[in-house]
């Protein structure tokens, strides 16, 4: 059996399906593959191992007996330490909860496993979902597979590298202001952040939870349609899981883009960005025209407050939710102390890294008392604005392009020191996350050095659909997505 | 204490009587074994979600329907962001800018009300221990419903404190909202308390009070602090803004924190919570299991039924109670007489068990049976009250028991006879004393002949004979 870590998650489940390759071999192919290339790039915190094998063991003796197999039947799914799975360490990339075991699992690893995927092992990511370089993670950075000096991007940096590398066909990620996007383009590969509350989030430990949606990273348009129909719906244990039905995802196999009205956004296509990035961006759009797509230039007024709007909300958000972790009934808890309060005190200082206290100490200030307004308050407005932009300029066209990010793939060290600079790499993807859009990061070119550059796609609440086909598209009639990092 | 107005605002916390919690799936009711009723989310573990309990919000609008309140159709829960070890999240799921309910009022009894500011639906924290051992959490508590009651600084005397919350209860009892039992902790007070010189309209500055674990200990500590307010007052001090608490033992309250130094709580929506939606038809669905309320139904036991005032005081007191008396009149008994029974009768024997009044083992239509038994003369009024007792511990027929135990009443002249010869014979000094004119003196006779037949003999009847045998007229009319 060659090769079976190239193919795509759709191919492996064919071929598990019609009894060509057994769920054991793929997994074992995978397994063989981290132990022996992960070292290098640290995409993983841990494997499942043995017990990887025994679910896939139960999968190829369920399909000898002739029981139906679910659509990822076989199919090895790595997933983002955010993500909880019972009796599994999940740290969220934290020391505060080094060694934490959730009792349960997420609904979403819920989801996957029912439909017969072999959960494979946990990614590495910035700490709490916090960074965009994985440089955030209390257990070491990650590196790019392209550029082993370079950052895979963030948050869900693991899932990117480990999909890039061929570690495994697909990986969970989780996207709260680009957090899949943004590495699936420094990472070359396809990452989908569907529309707020279309997966559900129960399970997913929280950053900031108006915003965090759980996304996929894999290799093709077509693995990430195959995981949303499995993924989707809603969920009695998420309150802001949403009804609606999810529109066709099959690929339809159209060879061109005629009749489909392309926003390009001007405020999210020039300025800040890298000259290869731009120049990438326009080729893409030059493709698209060629391909029968009409080309709309249009605008996103509001869209200039974007960083510091999502930076509001996130951090408030934040410092509300890590409130949780005090050292008193799980996670880290500091000795010495002699009091509740000190004991809190402590644990929290030790157990958070920088970047995670400076944007809890941001976040609460953004909502104290006096502040509130012109924060917390202002912020909440301004994204009502942003929303207004985007039920306008859908009025005009059916999707918005931009690049991914501003920034290929950059060395590791070289932003640390700047928070700034590293948030700002989240301009071009904050925008759909505080207005709850779908969108999706994919190939569209390379840096003459080699780095991936990435192309985002927004679509309208709800309309991944139309995200999928449009996507498709462009991946069938480009050849960016077959270039991989490693053989 | 005459030179000054006081002023008195109260705020209510109240449980709800649902089977789970307000945000997860743990069962509430009686707390058991510590940190046994706890489910993921009221732990607060990492990537838990708040889950709506339909019930809890569903009680909670019948609590607002029930105080006269505004229901808002859209509400929002928010968080309030503070640290303590019994707060498992390090926020309080509350609502705040948007509560559920605006408006409202509590009757005070004498015609006035107090008005209510607001009704807000939030959830309950754990509990701590503290011991030589270290402080012990306990979570049963955690993410228990409740609903929160604001009262407007209204009420001008700690008694009016006290009907305020008397009321409050009773209105919530027979909603079904709350079984609202201040030393249970199911319903818990705060008491803001100011003085201002009379003829006054600006406050004074406010005093909390806190632990305050009874209606009793709430009149208490309102008069205590009235008092302590009044001499501070009048020997030309200031009142500190502050929170005290109610030591009941020493009979005082202490300073448990000042305001300057409250938390910052931070108060934002809840971002894993989407505004809570209140349909019209739940509403009315609310408001008929609401039913009636106790004020109405007092009205309703003066018109209808004509009672004197102590009695449907006791016949309201709860829902159970009058409801049992109304299957009574329903059953065909006259309503003095169906009070008469529920209010010596039944409550009696009630306050004996721990089931409720609904599974009361006679029921009305048993009762009814008796009670018509005793009006066609087959049983005197002892012997009812004793096939009463049989029926409460056998149960089966009101005749049959009577008949088992022999309590026909006893009519026969010629049984009745020699037993009031007898009854004569053994109290000569009565005997002599009735025919000296006091009439008062036969009572002894007759009971004596009362004793003799266990209560069986026709009053009127041994009245006749005893009059005969010692040769007095009949008795006057009544």
């Amino acid at each position: 059996m060659t090769d079976l870590h190239q193919l795509s998650a759709t191919a492996l489940a064919r071929l598990v399906r019609s009894g060509e390759v057994r769920a054991r071999d793929v997994v074992r192919s995978f397994l063989d593959r981290i132990d022996r290339l992960d070292p290098d790039y640290h995409a993983f915190l841990d494997h499942r191992g043995g017990r990887a094998l025994a679910d896939a063991d139960a999968v190829d003796t369920a399909r000898a007996r002739g029981a139906d197999l679910g659509p990822l039947a076989g199919v090895p799914i790595a997933w983002k330490d955010n993500l909880v799975l019972r009796g599994e360490v999940t740290s969220a990339g934290s020391r505060m909860l080094d060694g934490f075991r959730s009792p349960y699992t997420a609904t979403c690893l819920q989801r996957l496993t029912a439909a017969g995927a072999i959960l494979l092992g946990r990614t590495n990511m910035d700490e709490f979902g916090m960074g965009s370089s994985t440089e955030n993670s209390a257990y070491g950075p990650t590196r790019n597979p392209w550029r082993p000096d370079c950052v895979p991007g963030g948050s869900s940096g693991g899932s990117a590298a480990a999909v890039a590398a061929a570690l495994c066909p697909l990986a969970l990620g989780s996207d709260t202001g680009g957090s899949v996007r943004q590495p699936a383009a420094l990472c070359g590969v396809v990452g989908l952040k569907p529309s707020y509350g279309r997966v559900s989030r129960f399970g997913l430990i929280a950053y900031a939870s108006s915003l965090d949606c759980v996304g996929a990273l894999a290799r093709s348009v077509e693995d990430l349609a195959l995981w949303l129909r499995v993924a989707a719906g809603v969920d009695d244990a998420d309150p802001t899981s949403v009804a609606a039905p999810l529109p066709g995802l099959e690929p339809d196999h159209r060879d061109d883009l005629r009749g489909v009205r392309i926003g390009v956004p001007w405020e999210l296509n020039g300025p800040g960005l890298e000259d290869e990035v731009a120049a990438s961006t326009q080729a893409a759009i030059d493709a698209l025209r060629g391909l029968g797509a009409e080309i709309v230039e249009c605008s996103l007024p509001r869209v200039a407050y974007a960083v510091p709007t999502y930076y509001l909300i996130a951090m408030a958000e934040a410092a509300s939710n890590l409130a949780r972790y005090d050292g008193v009934r799980y996670g880290a808890r500091s000795s010495g102390a002699r009091r509740c309060e000190e004991m809190t005190t402590v644990s929290r200082s030790r157990g958070f890294g920088v970047e995670t206290q400076l944007r809890i100490l941001l976040g609460t200030f953004g909502l104290s008392i006096g502040y509130q307004q012109e924060y917390y308050g202002k912020a909440t407005r301004v994204r009502e604005l942003l929303r207004a932009d985007f039920r306008q300029v859908f009025g005009q066209c059916d999707l918005l392009l931009s690049p991914t990010s501003p920034v290929a793939a950059f060395p590791l060290g070289s932003r640390v020191d700047d928070p700034l600079a590293m948030y700002l790499c989240d301009a071009l993807t904050v925008p759909a996350s505080l207005a709850g859009l779908p969108a999706l990061s994919q190939p569209c070119g390379f840096t003459t050095d080699g780095r991936p550059i990435g192309l985002q796609w927004m679509a309208p609440p709800l309309r991944e659909d139309l995200l999928l086909q449009v996507a498709h598209v462009f991946e069938r009639q480009t050849d960016h997505h077959q270039r991989r990092a490693l053989s | 204490m005459t030179d000054y107005t006081t002023v008195i605002g109260l705020e209510v916390h109240v449980q709800l009587s649902t089977h789970s919690k307000l945000f997860s799936p743990a069962p509430s009711g009686a707390l058991g074994e510590p940190n046994t009723r706890v489910h993921a989310i009221d732990l607060g573990l990492p990537g838990v979600l708040p889950r709506p309990n339909a019930a809890a919000i569903e009680l909670a609008v019948r609590a607002a329907l029930a105080l006269d309140g505004d229901v808002q159709t859209v509400s929002r829960f928010a968080r309030k962001n503070y640290f303590y070890p019994d707060l498992p999240k390090g926020y309080q799921i509350s609502q705040f800018e948007e509560p559920v309910c605006r408006g409202g009022s509590v009757p005070l009894g004498d015609g006035r009300s107090c008005r209510l500011t607001r009704v807000h639906i939030e959830e309950d924290a754990g509990k701590l221990t503290h011991g030589d051992i270290g402080t012990l959490v306990d979570l049963n508590r955690a993410g228990m419903p409740l609903v929160e009651i604001v009262g407007e600084p209204d009420l001008r005397t700690p008694a009016d404190a006290h009907a305020f919350l008397h009321n409050l209860r009773e209105i919530l009892r027979y909603a079904g909202v709350s079984d609202c039992d201040m030393e249970l902790g199911s319903m818990r007070c705060d008491a803001n308390i100011s003085l201002m010189p009379v003829g006054s309209t600006r406050f004074g500055t406010k005093v909390e009070l806190k632990n305050l674990n009874s209606l009793k200990m709430v009149q208490r500590a309102l008069e205590y602090e009235e008092r302590r307010q009044a001499a501070i007052l009048a020997a030309g001090g200031r009142i500190a803004a502050e929170t005290r608490g109610w030591n009941d033992e020493a009979g005082e309250s202490r300073p448990q924190r000042s305001k300057e130094s409250a938390p910052d709580y931070r108060y934002f929506p809840d971002p894993d919570l989407p505004p809570l939606v209140i349909a019209p038809a739940m509403i009315d669905r609310q408001r008929e299991a609401l039913g009636e309320l106790p004020q109405h139904r007092r009205a309703r036991y003066r018109t209808d039924f004509q009672l004197p005032e102590h009695d449907i005081l006791v016949l309201t007191q709860e829902r159970a109670v009058g409801d049992w008396f109304e299957a009574l009149v329903a059953a065909g008994i006259e309503p003095k007489t169906a009070s008469n029974w529920t209010m010596s009768e039944v409550l009696p024997a009630q306050r004996q068990r721990t089931t409720p009044l609904a599974e009361f083992p006679v029921s009305p239509q048993q009762l009814c049976e008796l009670v018509q038994l005793q009006g066609r003369g087959a049983l005197t009024q002892v012997s009812a009250r004793k096939v009463f007792q049989h029926l409460l511990v056998h149960g089966g027929a009101a005749e049959a028991a009577m008949h088992e135990l022999g309590l026909l009443r006893i009519v026969d002249r010629d049984v009745l006879q020699p037993l009031v010869d007898a009854a004569i014979a053994a109290l000569p000094e009565a005997a002599v004393a009735v025919r000296a004119g006091k009439e008062r003196a036969m009572d002894a006779i007759k009971g004596n002949v009362m004793r003799a037949t266990q209560g069986r003999a026709d009053p009127a009847i041994v009245d006749a004979l005893l009059r005969a045998a010692l040769g007095i007229g009949s008795a006057p009319p009544a």
